[in-house]
């Protein structure tokens, strides 16, 4: 009995994974696989000079990946129409976890924000993520509910969901981290402007997002360290070892691979930790001088090929709320692909956002590996 | 789905490909257009030159004694960058440093600062690198210095003990030569300004003296390990390593044996002219020989211990070496002192009188003394000497002859307003023997000399002429007697003038002439040897570590039959008489070696720092052996009295220890060079060269 039942269960993975997009399904196993490699590039040497397990972080990252692909396989079983009901309690976790890290002796600050939740033993949270994936399946849900006719949403449901996306936006302004809000704000306008609602909204938010960004500034609201971040993105020699240290050397690394690149493991900048941060936020200028140009380009096709098709899904759907859903995802992922990749060559201030699926990290490979996840549900529900 | 939810999807989409190919963009100037930009920018980020300084090339005499040489040495040195941030700036461990190895807290302190941390008047011995350089404390630590800075590095952070070359001054025939070795030092900033020349930051450079003149040679080339390393600079990979090559080896026409009388013979003859109560502040004396210009010894006086460089100099060493108390030692006097040459100048009036017909074998007067215009002229003490001939004249040094055909000589070239076709004929001929120009010779800043001559005396006029017409606005209160107006009010009216009295003081090497002893000795080479000018030349050959020859030095001549044939005979004939019958008869009685030479007492009219008048600078310049010279000896003692008495002793002294005199007669054994001036080059092993005593 219990044999049969494993065989179900078993037959029932096949069958679901069949079904699973492919081309999403490998360009972002191909993600996962560069990312895994540079990770343990970015590492191994640093780790072995102190005497230290080089490959530390390469099993942690497997390990990380692997709870994430459980999570996304989890998310693909219940039909994502269902998830409605989840939504509020998913949301009440981000914001209270929000709370938490504000709160000082609970919360840790790692570089200027406070953005984690500590653990006993060594490991962190990040409630930031979770919001991201609460925003947007919460305001997707509030901005399809009335679709079942082709009503289209009304002021009062935009106001709604800018509520419910509004309240973590705020306290991770407080943190603060910047870069997130920028993401999640990206993928609630993206989503607004999806769900057919009057654009005015669009328009409006945009312009409000601008000229908020302005008067931050101006006012103060915007804590040193991120001035900082901004100025030496204006003039990297303003702050030579610090912020402006850091940009000069990320830049300098990613062009010094030229187009083959140094060789897997063998970039001598990498090496000698000349970037710091490398396996996490900048992780891409191992790509950059150990790939090269063919290599980090392919990483930048693969992001491509990725969002094109989850476009594709969410075009195909017939459902308003997985519609949104797929955008809501998309935009987070674009946006936080462009604002890290942006930041390691120069092209965008800094902000402290780790790089979808190949950074090291928990939190944000957890948060990836689910938004797959919802992608992929909302393909499978498609007929 | 809406039109409108459509067409926002596609936006959405359009927007995102845009930035995904902004960044593809972007990554394409990154690694494509500007790839190699970054690159090198890469590599600059993560490669460090090691520089490994070469040994330093010996030098060595002429028959391969080494005068200066690298040894291996022990250096404490202090790490600022380190020192610096500790609570006390490191000042409670360099006092540590400074007991163990002996010197004083405060000369520690001063020898690790970078120059421009004090004020220049106790600069001196500061650090003249950068703070990023080990600083060395002392470069002659004991192994046990050494091994206590190492053991105990708790005590001494910052603080690095190593073994590196030294430079080392072996004396092995009780030589200095601080003066012509001259010494080496840390490359400073101006020098790594210098873009001729490729200096290494870690690299020691000669800063004076030979050092300086064949630094290119002698400092070989430092080899380069370009290592990679990581950002806390520890080495992760070795790229690449040249080796370093050897500096090559001076051979010099020094020779040690030689030098080391001639310093000798000049502090005694210092010491003597001030136990007979002279200042005898300086001296110089310079053995040469007369056919070639090789330049067999060159001694300064005072001098000083040329490792105080390598030890570490001190404020008061330092102070001390350019001191007028101490008697300026730094000063190499040989090429840098200027004298009036005096007497010692009357071999090239007796040429310009020779030139201007004057008949060497005729009767001239000498009385005590002559009336020029309105001044008296008289001999050196007042002494009539009755009709003489030239050579008499010459071996008594009788002035009154000389003012007389001097004087004549002006009112022939028409004196206070000169005619066309000037003959000049004392004026050519010391130009003819260089006079006013340096001579050349292979050391560094090398004084000229004086030649107070007519275009001089333009020159000078232009630029006092506003100090002497308004005298008595310009002039100090003191000065303002009457005897200094009318002069000044003279050199107002005609001081561009050449006068009598000019012309005059001329002839006996007075007034405002001035010569190095160098000058003095390449002008006495030149009538010995008939003629011929050559350039001083102290360098023989430069060598590789092996052996092989990479340059020699060939005498150079600058100019050639600078006197007659007759005049070199008649001067030989006169200046031996100096030696047998004349001024310097008293100091050769009993010689066996037949040397001809001059006297020169110079009076300086000028007063010393304590108000007291100068006393007379004391000269002897002269060649020998008399039928066939060989060698040249000048000696001068800046206020040493009479060069009669002063220095043509000095001079005697060298000449018994180059020709081996003892109790009044040769021996061969004990000549220096018994087969002449050597014309071979020596095998040069410094580490294992042996001192033949003569």
């Amino acid at each position: 009995m219990s044999i049969y039942s494993n065989h179900r269960r078993r037959d029932k993975f096949r069958e679901n994974f069949g079904q699973f997009d492919r081309i999403l399904t490998f360009s972002v196993a191909g993600l996962l696989v560069i990312g895994t490699l540079l990770v343990y590039a970015a590492t191994r040497n640093w780790f072995a000079a102190q005497g230290l397990d080089p490959e530390y972080y390469l099993k942690r990252h497997v390990v990380n990946i692997l709870i994430g692909g459980l999570l996304a396989y989890g998310t693909t079983l219940i039909d994502y129409r269902l998830l409605r009901a989840y939504t509020p309690i998913v949301w009440g976790l981000a914001v209270i976890g929000l709370i938490i890290v504000l709160i000082p002796g609970l919360g840790s600050e790692i570089n200027g924000a406070k953005a984690w939740i500590s653990f006993p033993g060594g490991f962190q949270i990040q409630p930031a993520e979770l919001a991201k994936i609460a925003i947007i399946v919460g305001i997707s849900m509030i901005l399809a509910e009335k679709r079942d006719t082709d009503a289209d949403p009304t002021d009062q449901d935009v106001l709604k969901a800018l509520a419910i996306a509004a309240v973590p936006i705020l306290l991770i302004l407080l943190q603060p981290d910047l870069g997130t809000v920028v993401i999640i704000s990206a993928a609630v306008v993206a989503i607004i402007g999806t769900s057919g609602a009057p654009s005015r909204w669009v328009v409006g938010l945009l312009l409000l997002a601008v000229v908020g960004g302005f008067t931050a500034v101006k006012a103060g609201v915007v804590d040193e360290y991120q001035v900082a971040r901004l100025q030496s993105f204006v003039d990297p020699s303003a702050d030579p070892q610090a912020t402006g240290y850091q940009l000069r050397q990320s830049r300098i690394t990613i062009g010094s691979g030229g187009i083959l690149g140094k060789g897997l493991f063998d970039g001598p900048q990498t090496n000698g930790r000349f970037v710091p941060e490398q396996q996490t936020d900048f992780i891409f200028t191992v790509a950059g001088e150990e790939l090269g140009f063919l290599g980090s380009g392919f990483i930048l096709v693969l992001f491509t090929i990725f969002f094109m098709r989850a476009f594709t899904i969410a075009k195909r759907t017939d459902d308003l709320f997985g519609r949104l859903v797929c955008v809501g995802v998309i935009a987070w992922f674009a946006f936080q692909t462009f604002e890290n990749i942006g930041m390691t060559m120069g092209l965008v201030p800094m902000t402290g956002v780790p790089l979808p699926f190949m950074s090291y990290g928990g939190s944000s490979m957890f948060a990836n590996l689910i938004g797959l996840g919802l992608i992929q549900n909302v393909h499978l529900r498609t007929r | 789905m809406s039109l409108r939810s459509r067409l926002n999807l596609v936006i959405v989409q359009a927007l995102i490909i845009s930035l995904m190919l902004a960044l593809a963009g972007r990554l394409f100037y990154l690694q494509v257009a500007e790839g190699l930009t970054y690159q090198d920018a890469a590599l600059s980020i993560q490669s460090r030159d090691v520089v490994n300084p070469a040994i330093r090339g010996a030098i060595v005499d002429s028959s391969g004694i080494p005068l200066v040489m690298d040894r291996p040495g022990m250096v404490i040195s202090a790490d600022r960058s380190t020192l610096d941030k500790l609570p006390d700036k490191g000042a409670s461990i360099l006092a540590r440093v400074a007991k163990l190895v002996g010197k004083t807290p405060e000369n520690v302190y001063v020898i690790t600062r970078l120059c421009g941390e004090l004020p220049s008047s106790q600069s001196a011995g500061c650090w003249k690198g950068t703070r990023f350089q080990p600083i060395p404390i002392t470069k002659t630590a004991t192994t046990e210095q050494a091994l206590k800075v190492l053991e105990n590095s708790d005590l001494f952070p910052g603080i690095s003990a190593q073994s590196v070359p030294v430079r080392s001054y072996p004396g092995m025939a009780g030589e200095n030569g601080a003066h012509v070795l001259g010494y080496v030092g840390s490359v400073n900033e101006d020098d790594l300004a210098d873009t001729s020349k490729n200096y290494y930051r870690e690299e020691t450079i000669g800063k004076d003296g030979l050092e300086l003149q064949y630094d290119n040679f002698l400092r070989g080339k430092a080899g380069i390990k370009t290592v990679i390393v990581d950002r806390k600079e520890s080495v992760t990979k070795q790229a690449v390593s040249t080796q370093p090559v050897a500096g090559f080896n001076l051979v010099t026409n020094l020779d040690a044996r030689l030098q080391a009388a001639t310093e000798k013979a000049l502090q005694t003859s210092v010491l003597r002219a001030r136990s007979l109560g002279g200042r005898a502040d300086g001296g110089a004396a310079v053995v040469m020989d007369v056919n070639s210009g090789k330049v067999l010894a060159l001694a300064s006086y005072p001098t000083y211990d040329p490792n105080i460089w390598q030890v570490g100099l001190t404020q008061k060493q330092a102070n001390n070496l350019f001191s007028e108390s101490s008697g300026v030692p730094a000063l190499n006097r040989p090429l840098q002192g200027m004298y009036a040459p005096a007497s010692a100048f009357k071999s090239i009036s007796v040429v310009a009188a020779m030139n201007a017909g004057y008949d060497m074998n005729a009767l001239y007067k000498c009385p005590a003394k002559l009336l020029i215009g309105n001044r008296e002229f008289a001999n050196f003490e007042t002494k009539s000497q009755g009709t003489i001939n030239m050579k008499r004249a010459v071996a008594v040094s009788c002035d009154t002859i000389w003012y007389q055909i001097a004087y004549d000589e002006w009112v022939r070239d028409g004196g206070l307003s000169p005619r066309s076709g000037l003959n000049d004929y004392f004026f050519k001929a010391a130009r003819g023997f260089g006079l006013g120009k340096s001579t050349g010779i292979d050391l560094p800043s090398e004084a000229s000399g004086r030649l107070p001559d007519r275009a001089w005396k333009e020159r000078v006029y232009k630029e006092n002429k506003d100090f002497y017409c308004n005298f008595k606005t310009r002039a100090k209160k003191s000065d303002l007697t009457p005897f200094l107006i009318e002069i000044a009010r003279e050199n107002c009216l005609d001081g561009n003038v050449l006068r009598a009295g000019d012309a005059v003081n001329f002839s006996i090497g007075q007034g405002d002439t001035l010569m190095t002893p160098i000058q003095m000795a390449q002008t006495y080479a030149a009538i010995a040897n008939g003629g011929t000018l050559y350039k001083p030349q102290v360098a023989r050959a430069i060598v590789k570590p092996n052996g092989q020859v990479v340059k020699e030095f060939k005498p150079e001549a600058t100019a050639t039959n600078v006197l007659s044939k007759k005049a070199s005979k008649f001067l030989r004939e006169a200046l031996r008489a100096v030696v047998t019958e004349g001024t310097a008869a008293g100091a050769y009685a009993g010689f066996p070696v037949a040397i001809a030479g001059k006297t020169g007492t110079a009076e300086d009219k000028g007063l010393n720092k304590d108000g007291s008048a100068k006393g007379d600078t004391a000269w002897f310049a002269s060649f020998a052996p008399v039928e066939d010279p060989k060698y040249v000896v000048v000696m001068v003692i800046s206020q040493g009295g009479f060069g009669g008495s002063i220095s043509s002793v000095g001079v005697r002294d060298i000449y018994a220890a180059l020709f081996g005199v003892s109790g009044g007669r040769v021996d061969p054994a004990k000549e220096i060079f018994p087969n002449g001036v050597p014309i071979n080059l020596p095998k040069v092993d410094p580490k294992n060269a042996k001192l033949v005593k003569p």
